[in-house]
């Protein structure tokens, strides 16, 4: 052993003895330095958690409202409006439940307001109502026709385009422009109250379009023939044209 | 003879002092060390002061694309929630618009993130599909954030939920480089990260985050996945679900439905 010892050389031995040093040295200065949750839970200080969960908060939900405003809540239930947070159009109204005549939430009665979901834009999904803004009785307040509760129009829409609007701009450049939609579809005017309860008919068969189209459809002369039997008999039209823009060019 | 005994006191000398030395410097550490492994023993589960185990939650978010109207009511309300800057390029949470024309272009733009709506589309643009895409950070179960933080200061809790400790945040930036969804930020006055926490403070509280609290259509959804009777759980029975960038295993805790092969 001794005989081992004295074969490493002498600085070397000086050199890890300052090696160890430094490595006490680093573990005890951590050791000081981490904090003291630090690792209890992982790589980070447990206590972290409890301070994220300490932030503020400004949302209520709408449970709470519900215990002062029942009745409003209970309108807005049977109404298309029933999904919507009272908050998405009250603003955030924590400090409100708490103190309910200190705070009070905005009522957002300008015109600017209800477009923000209702303004006509095409990426929009196929059925959402949507109005332009621009056309749609101007001059007037929203509520002063529609209960921003329960917002169902004063009489119902006359036009598929209110919930249609990218479809019904579609067709409206394209050959079918003339073809009402109800020649297609056959829709219920519950469709138009409970849309989702009541959906329209769709077209279900190639027959269906050979009533104008076939050569030997009485049908205006104008309209463009095909020989059924000959013209892609494997699949259906609109698995090419599409109906609300037939154009193949 | 002498000089040798002299020679050898100091030697022992030394040694003692070396092991008076090792004695003083470890004793505290190895005190330390031990009441760490009673600390260890102890902490059989985390419990926060209102009673919340997280280590009994599992959280998840369930995106709809098809029911997305694009209002940006969920990025004003995260702003408002969670005192984000209000300026324009601060967000937590945000939604895109695709547009994929005829041609085979793809434009995705998100005007102040969506806060101030969308303009119409020009008549004459040759569309293909178009559609809204909410956007938040994914809650990885493998954060490459975390991964790169140098002092343990953003970590994955035991819910799942991906948090930054703002106290500890050097403020370095690099999990704003890492984060491969662009979710992250650095705040303009704290100059610490910041990014979507579920809104920890309510799901704590058993409320909803507050994108989810005000989202209209039900195009979020959020909730437990480990247990059964959860919203989310039926989300991802019922639907096609993608998840974005799967090729890089961050696998994300936020589920897409409906999810078009273009959004990225
Ligand atoms: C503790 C009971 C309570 C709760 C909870 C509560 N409110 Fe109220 N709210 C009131 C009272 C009281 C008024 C005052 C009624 C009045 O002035 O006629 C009021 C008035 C309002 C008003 C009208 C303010 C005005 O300027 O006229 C709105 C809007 C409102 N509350 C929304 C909410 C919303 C949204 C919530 C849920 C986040 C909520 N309230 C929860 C008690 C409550
Ligand atoms: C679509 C947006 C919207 C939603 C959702 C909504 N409100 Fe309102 N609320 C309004 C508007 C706009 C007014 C102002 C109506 C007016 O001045 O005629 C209003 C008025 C009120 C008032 C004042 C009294 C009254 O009846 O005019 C109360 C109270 C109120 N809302 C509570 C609620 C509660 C509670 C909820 C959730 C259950 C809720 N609101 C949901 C838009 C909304
Ligand atoms: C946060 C988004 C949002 C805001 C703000 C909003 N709505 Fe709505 N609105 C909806 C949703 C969602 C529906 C239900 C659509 C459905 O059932 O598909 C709806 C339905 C409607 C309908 C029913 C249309 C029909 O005949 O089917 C009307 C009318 C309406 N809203 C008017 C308003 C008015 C007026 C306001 C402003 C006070 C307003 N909305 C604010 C989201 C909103
Ligand atoms: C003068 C009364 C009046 C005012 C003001 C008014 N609406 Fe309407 N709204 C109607 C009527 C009537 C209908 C149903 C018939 C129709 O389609 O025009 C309707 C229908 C709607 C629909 C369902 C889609 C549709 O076209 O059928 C939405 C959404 C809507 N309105 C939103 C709004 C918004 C948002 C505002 C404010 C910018 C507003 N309305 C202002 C009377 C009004
Ligand atoms: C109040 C709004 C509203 C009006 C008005 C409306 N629809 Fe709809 N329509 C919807 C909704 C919502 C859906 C369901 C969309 C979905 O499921 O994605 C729908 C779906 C449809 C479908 C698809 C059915 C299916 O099986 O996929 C057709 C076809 C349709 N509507 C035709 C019409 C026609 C024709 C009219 C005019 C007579 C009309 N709609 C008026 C809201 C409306
Ligand atoms: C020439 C006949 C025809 C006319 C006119 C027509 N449709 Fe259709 N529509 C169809 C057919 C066929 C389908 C099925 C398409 C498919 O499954 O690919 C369809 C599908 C739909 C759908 C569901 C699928 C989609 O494209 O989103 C809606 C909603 C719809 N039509 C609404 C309308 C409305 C609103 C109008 C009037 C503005 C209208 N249609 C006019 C033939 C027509
Ligand atoms: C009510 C009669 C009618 C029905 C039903 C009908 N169409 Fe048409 N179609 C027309 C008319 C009218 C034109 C335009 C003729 C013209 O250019 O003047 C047309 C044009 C077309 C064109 C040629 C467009 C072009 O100019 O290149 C195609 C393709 C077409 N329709 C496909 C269909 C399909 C597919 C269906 C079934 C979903 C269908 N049509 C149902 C009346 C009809
Ligand atoms: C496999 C795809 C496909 C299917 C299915 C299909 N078409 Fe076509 N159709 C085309 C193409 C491509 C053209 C244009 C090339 C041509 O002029 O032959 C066309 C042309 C047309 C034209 C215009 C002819 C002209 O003279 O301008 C009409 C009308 C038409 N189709 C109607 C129909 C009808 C009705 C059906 C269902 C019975 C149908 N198509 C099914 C692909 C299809």
């Amino acid at each position: 052993m001794k005989n081992f010892l004295s074969k490493i050389p002498e600085q070397v031995k000086r050199l890890s003895v300052l090696l160890v040093i430094i490595v006490i040295g680093f573990v005890v200065v951590t050791s000081y330095l981490v904090p003291k949750d630090f690792g209890v839970l992982g790589h980070y200080r447990a206590s972290a958690v409890q301070s994220n969960a300490n932030k503020e908060m400004h949302y209520a939900g709408q449970e709470l409202c519900a215990s002062c405003h029942e009745d409003i809540l209970k309108t807005k239930m049977q109404g298309y409006h029933k999904n919507l947070s009272c908050e998405v159009c009250h603003g955030p109204s924590l400090k409100h439940t708490d103190e309910p005549d200190q705070f009070k939430p905005n009522k957002p009665r300008d015109r600017k307001f209800c477009p923000i979901c209702h303004e006509y834009n095409p990426s929009r999904p196929t059925g959402f109502p949507q109005i332009t803004s621009a056309s749609h009785n101007q001059r007037k307040i929203c509520v002063t026709c529609h209960n921003p509760h329960n917002p169902t129009p004063p009489q119902t829409p006359k036009e598929c385009e209110a919930c249609h609007g990218e479809i019904a701009r579609t067709k409206s450049f394209s050959a079918h422009a003339d073809i009402p939609c109800t020649r297609c579809h056959e829709a219920s005017e519950k469709h138009k109250l409970m849309p989702r309860e009541y959906l329209p008919t769709k077209p279900v068969k190639r027959e269906f379009c050979g009533g104008c189209h076939a050569t030997d459809a009485k049908s205006a002369p104008e309209i463009p023939r095909i020989d059924l039997a000959t013209h892609e008999p494997r699949y259906v039209c609109w698995q090419c044209h599409y109906p609300h823009l037939p154009e193949a060019k | 003879m002498e000089k040798n005994v002299i020679e050898l006191n100091k030697k022992v000398e030394r040694r003692s002092f070396l092991k008076k030395l090792a004695v003083f410097a470890l004793a505290p550490l190895t005190v330390r060390i031990l009441a760490q492994d009673e600390k260890f023993k102890k902490v059989k589960k985390w419990i926060l002061d209102n009673g919340y185990v997280p280590s009994d939650h599992k959280w998840g978010m369930g995106i709809d694309i098809s029911k997305c109207i694009g209002c940006g009511r969920c990025a004003d309300a995260c702003k408002n929630e969670n005192n984000v800057p209000r300026d324009p390029f601060f967000f937590r949470t945000w939604v895109e618009r695709y547009r994929i024309f005829e041609n085979g272009d793809i434009k995705v733009d998100s005007p102040n993130g969506s806060i101030d709506g969308f303009e119409n589309i020009p008549a004459k643009e040759k569309i293909l599909r178009s559609f809204f895409v909410p956007k938040i950070c994914n809650h990885c179960e493998n954060p490459p954030c975390v991964q790169v933080c140098p002092v343990g200061a953003t970590f994955k809790s035991e819910d799942g939920v991906v948090l930054v400790d703002s106290d500890y945040c050097v403020g370095c930036r690099y999990c704003i480089q890492a984060c491969p969804y662009g979710a992250r930020f650095l705040h303009p006055v704290k100059h610490t990260a910041e990014k979507c926490t579920f809104c920890y403070q309510r799901i704590v509280n058993d409320k909803l985050p507050a994108c989810v609290e005000v989202c209209p259509t039900q195009a979020r959804i959020f909730g437990e996945l480990n247990k059964k009777a959860s919203p989310l759980v039926r989300f991802l029975r019922m639907n096609k679900i993608g998840v974005l960038k799967p090729s890089l295993n961050t696998e994300p805790k936020v589920y897409y439905a409906n999810l078009d092969m273009e959004v990225k």
